[in-house]
């Protein structure tokens, strides 16, 4: 393969090139470098690169293959890491100041197991500060852009994670998703990213933000990619209480099989007004599109999900207040010069905290507050069992749902920072998902009149992903996005 | 007092700490342990460190439940953590994993007898938590204010802590006293936990209150902290007893505070009132799911049970005779009640003999040495050898007593001990009889009176045998010889 080819090959291509000896893991990590140096400094993606890592693991990958002793069908393919992932040795930071120099003595459960599996590490990944953003702007060492528009944000909170791999710097990378923090940015860079279902992947070293919504899922050019990197973590972890110890199954399994006969769901209250035209337009021609692949289309009624951006703004926070609650200046992370304990606290976290994360921090610790409590987050949780009870009731007619991911394309940088509340809207599609649990998948559907790309969400009952992996993968398949970014 | 008793009523409930013995922390795989330098029980989980998580114990939730069940409390079906926030820097997460408004055992109580008589205290609740670190405070007075700067220890964050709570339904110090002690044998004999106070692995704080007779509110409530013994808990409660009464008498309105025990002076000092209220802001733990012990769990639980200190005490009463000063002393601990059973049981004889020995003799031995029983040098099967020694002839108990004395100190075997002592009674007919014999003889007036019949003159030459045996003929043997040979 061509330098070229493999900054653009997808991870299943490489890992075919690497078994027929095309390839060795070296050279692609080299060519991953190469590429790096060539567009972070435009897209600033990466907090870390660690290029002398990722040349050493891809030198031990190489000798394991040809020792007949590859530790999956993927040992030697890089990956890149948002940097929530706690990495043992390699500084961690969650976008944020206050873990500027925090160099963490355990690697994230998702990480060991992508390590266990041969996966060189490139680097770790920008984001908006503690994964609070959908923009990356709210990063404390500044915003990624887009490699669709230098101008625009790749979305958020998983931006980083989306750019790189979006400007052919890394196959696939991982992200996490509390809100939509995945599968938004993956559809403003035309990409796939895909939500799990809640307790799937181990959240064991994903630094929390809202723990009852925070889920670790995949960032890829392809369907395939998505289901073979979700294979590589998924299942029960002894130090995740809320991960699920059921068997998982094979994910590429039956993928290509096809979407005739299945039923997806239009939601009635997601049509009309909500979205960019140009992003209908290019929803309602993916929906056709389902059709001609043998689906049918019905309209559900989820009367639940306008509360949905409510009820997340008080339980997100509330849990998030109590999260960052540790970063105190004590034990580790930034710490503020003062006379005594109480001053010290306070300005560490004064001077470590962006306004984001200072603001969601307020809102919680109102939220959760004596008197407060049942007329907020009490109600907010009656909301989230109200969207449960909803698609509970839609997937009696229905196997998929299918929604725009985002309302929009990629804005501006600076375009809504000075408007909390737009920018929260770029989550109303997704955040619902998060509250019920269920799992979800953004896939590139065409890029909207001006240029940008559009994704096509797909959401599935709980523990469901082959059923959403199989439609997926027809519409990609059918569509053949093939576009790339002009970088 | 009992004037002003009629006047005042005393309310007390108590809420008392305990430090699980479990092998592992509440919701990480380090050790429990009370040593080890600083920092070095730890890991990433009970420091706090981004991204980790907890995963609860399944030990201490059964020793919890055992607790619940010991104390007739009701286990929930559905239990949750919750999460108890406020900044500390000894709580690595800056919120403590605890429980709120669904804790694991509720609804139990406790029977306590005493000089006030017998009375039930009810449990409000039995629940699990995590222990914080340890704040060490160095310069000026070693406390927090005056301090320097302070050092963070955090090798016991994360030991299982249990919270139960009382009723108010304690009306004296005595009553607080007794139900602390009685708890403390009943945690004891269940094996969940050291519940040494001094060293603070059992912690109890009391809420204490005095209204006058008849009065519908309860008085101010003011929260008791620092007793580290039994003793303080009866010392402390008294003297804020009375201070209420007095303050009461000179016409002084009481607030709601929190107050400190100070050991030396036996008296109790304002930390803080509580208009300076916390706002902990609960909420469900979102890191761990409901704890949901299914029936058989708790059967299970129910039936591993030990016999409790209640049930064995009637067990002593009716196995052993016993009576209820001897009972009191001898299950003080489980520890004292197993010893005395064991010895009881190598012995096999009448066991009031054994108990006589414990509480008339061994327990003076103890006291000076500030040991409990359990704590002896010698073993329970030794002192049963002594007494079965007394009773086979082979030494008086005027010997046994300096035998025991010898066994306390070296912890050597009875025979072992009379043998170095030159104890060895003399059993030998033949000799004694030899003894006997001289003795006729050589007080002829004495041996005539008692031919005579007064035997009152008999013991004059027992000790006369006795003297000349130095003391180590078997004065059974030596009255029985004595008797036969002056039979007119």
């Amino acid at each position: 393969m061509a330098t070229a080819d493999l900054a653009w090959a997808s991870a299943t291509e490489l890992a075919a090139a690497l078994e027929r000896g095309d390839v060795s893991s070296v050279e692609i990590a080299q060519a991953l470098s190469k590429r790096a140096d060539e567009v972070d400094p435009k897209i600033n993606a990466y907090l870390e690169r660690t290029d002398e890592r990722a040349l050493d693991a891809a030198r031990a990958a190489d000798e394991r293959r040809s020792a007949g002793e590859a530790r999956s069908p993927y040992d030697g393919v890089p990956v890149a890491y948002k940097d929530i992932f706690v990495t043992r040795g390699v500084t961690t930071t969650c976008g944020s100041k206050i873990l500027e120099r925090f160099v963490p003595p355990y690697d994230a459960t998702v990480v060991a197991r992508c390590e266990e599996a041969g996966l060189p590490m490139l680097g770790k990944l920008n984001m908006d500060e503690f994964a609070m953003g959908s923009s990356t702007e709210n990063s404390a060492f500044g915003p990624t852009r887009n490699p669709w528009d230098l101008d625009a944000v790749p979305g958020g909170s998983s931006g980083g994670s989306v750019a790189l791999v979006a400007a052919g710097g890394a196959p696939w990378a991982w992200g996490t998703d509390t809100g939509g923090s995945i599968r938004q940015p993956a559809a403003l860079c035309g990409l796939v990213g895909m939500k799990p279902t809640y307790g799937l992947v181990s959240r064991y070293g994903m630094i929390a933000f809202a723990s009852s919504l925070d889920q670790a899922g995949p960032i890829t050019r392809t369907v395939t990619d998505a289901a073979a990197l979700l294979n590589l973590a998924a299942g029960g972890d002894d130090m995740d209480s809320t991960c699920l110890k059921d068997p998982v199954p094979d994910y590429l399994e039956g993928i290509d099989r096809g979407i005739d006969g299945m039923r997806i769901g239009v939601v009635k209250e997601f049509q009309g007004e909500g979205s960019q035209p140009g992003v209908r337009a290019r929803v309602d021609e993916a929906l056709t599109r389902l059709e001609k692949l043998g689906a049918t289309l019905e309209e559900v009624s989820l009367p639940s999900f306008e509360h949905g951006i409510s009820a997340y703004y008080l339980i997100a926070p509330a849990e998030c207040s109590s999260n960052l609650a540790r970063y105190d200046g004590v034990r580790y992370g930034h710490r503020a010069v003062a006379d005594d304990i109480v001053a010290m606290t306070s300005r560490t976290r004064e001077e470590g905290f962006g306004a984001e994360v200072k603001r969601r921090i307020m809102l919680g610790t109102y939220a959760l507050s004596a008197g407060y409590y049942e007329a907020y987050y009490g109600k907010a949780q009656k909301v989230r069992t109200l969207i449960v009870r909803d698609l509970e009731r839609a997937y009696e007619n229905v196997d998929l749902i299918v929604s725009p991911t985002s309302p929009t394309t990629a804005f501006k940088i600076g375009e809504r920072t000075d408007d909390p509340l737009a920018m929260y809207l770029s989550d109303v599609y997704t955040v619902p998902v998060n509250l019920a649990g269920n799992t979800a998948i953004s896939v590139p559907c065409g890029l909207a009149d001006d240029g940008l790309p559009v994704g096509l969400q797909i959401i599935a009952k709980s523990l469901d992903e082959r059923t959403m992996f199989r439609a997926a993968y027809a519409f990609e398949q059918d569509l053949g996005f093939d576009e790339r970014p002009a970088l | 007092m009992s004037v002003r008793e009629d006047v005042y009523e005393t309310t007390v409930g108590l809420e008392i700490h305990v430090e699980l013995a479990t092998k592992s922390k509440m919701f990480c795989a380090c050790e429990v342990s009370f040593a080890g330098e600083p920092n070095t029980r730890t890991c990433p989980v009970c420091l706090g460190l981004p991204g980790t998580l907890p995963v609860p114990n399944e030990k201490a939730v059964e020793y919890t439940m055992k607790i619940g069940l010991a104390l007739e409390c009701r286990i929930a079906e559905r239990s949750l953590f919750h999460r108890k926030n406020y900044f500390y820097p000894d709580m690595p997460k800056n919120y403590q994993i605890s429980q709120y408004d669904l804790p694991l055992c509720e609804q139990g109580h406790v029977e306590i007898s005493g000089d006030f008589g017998t009375t039930t205290v009810g449990i409000t609740r039995v629940h699990l938590e995590e222990d914080t670190g340890k704040s060490v405070h160095l310069g000026g007075t070693g406390r927090i204010a005056d301090s320097d700067y302070s050092l963070e220890d955090f090798n016991r964050a994360g030991t299982p802590l249990v919270e139960i709570v009382s009723e108010p339904d304690i009306n004296s110090a005595e009553e607080a006293r007794v139900f602390v002690s009685e708890l403390r044998a009943l945690l004891e004999s269940l094996g969940v936990s050291d519940v040494r106070m001094e060293e603070g692995s059992m912690r109890v704080d009391a809420n204490v209150s005095v209204r006058r007779r008849g009065e519908k509110e309860y008085g101010a409530k003011v929260e008791v902290k620092n007793m580290n013994s039994i003793r303080s808990v009866g010392r402390a409660l008294e003297y804020e007893e009375r201070r209420q009464r007095e303050a009461l008498d000179a016409g002084e309105t009481l607030v709601q505070e929190t107050r400190h025990f100070d050991e030396k002076t036996g008296t109790t000092s304002s930390l803080r009132t509580k208009e300076f209220a916390f706002d902990y802001r609960y909420f469900p733990e979102p890191d761990l799911v409901p704890l949901e012990p299914d029936e058989s769990w708790v059967e299970r639980i129910r039936g591993s049970l030990p016999e409790l200190p209640t049930a064995r005490r009637e067990r002593f009463a009716s196995e052993y005779g016993l009576g209820d000063a001897d009972i009191a002393v001898l299950t003080a601990s489980t520890k004292t009640a197993d010893w005395f059973e064991a010895a009881a049981a190598a012995y096999g004889g009448d066991a009031k003999k054994v108990v006589n020995w414990i509480i008339a003799d061994l327990y003076g031995l103890l006291n000076e040495a500030g040991l409990e029983l359990y704590e002896a040098r010698f073993t329970p099967v030794q002192l049963a050898q002594l007494i079965t020694m007394i009773d086979e002839g082979k030494i008086s108990g005027k010997q046994a007593k300096l035998v025991l004395a010898g066994m306390f100190e070296s912890g050597d075997d009875p025979e072992k001990v009379a043998s170095d002592k030159g104890l060895q009674q003399v059993s030998d007919e033949g000799a004694i009889s030899a003894a006997v014999d001289e003795v006729i003889a050589e007080n002829a007036d004495a041996a005539d009176k008692v031919r005579s019949g007064q035997m009152n003159t008999l013991g004059f030459l027992v000790g006369q045998v006795m003297k000349k045996t130095r003391g180590r003929a078997n004065p059974g043997m030596v009255n029985e010889l004595l008797r036969e040979k002056l039979s007119s």
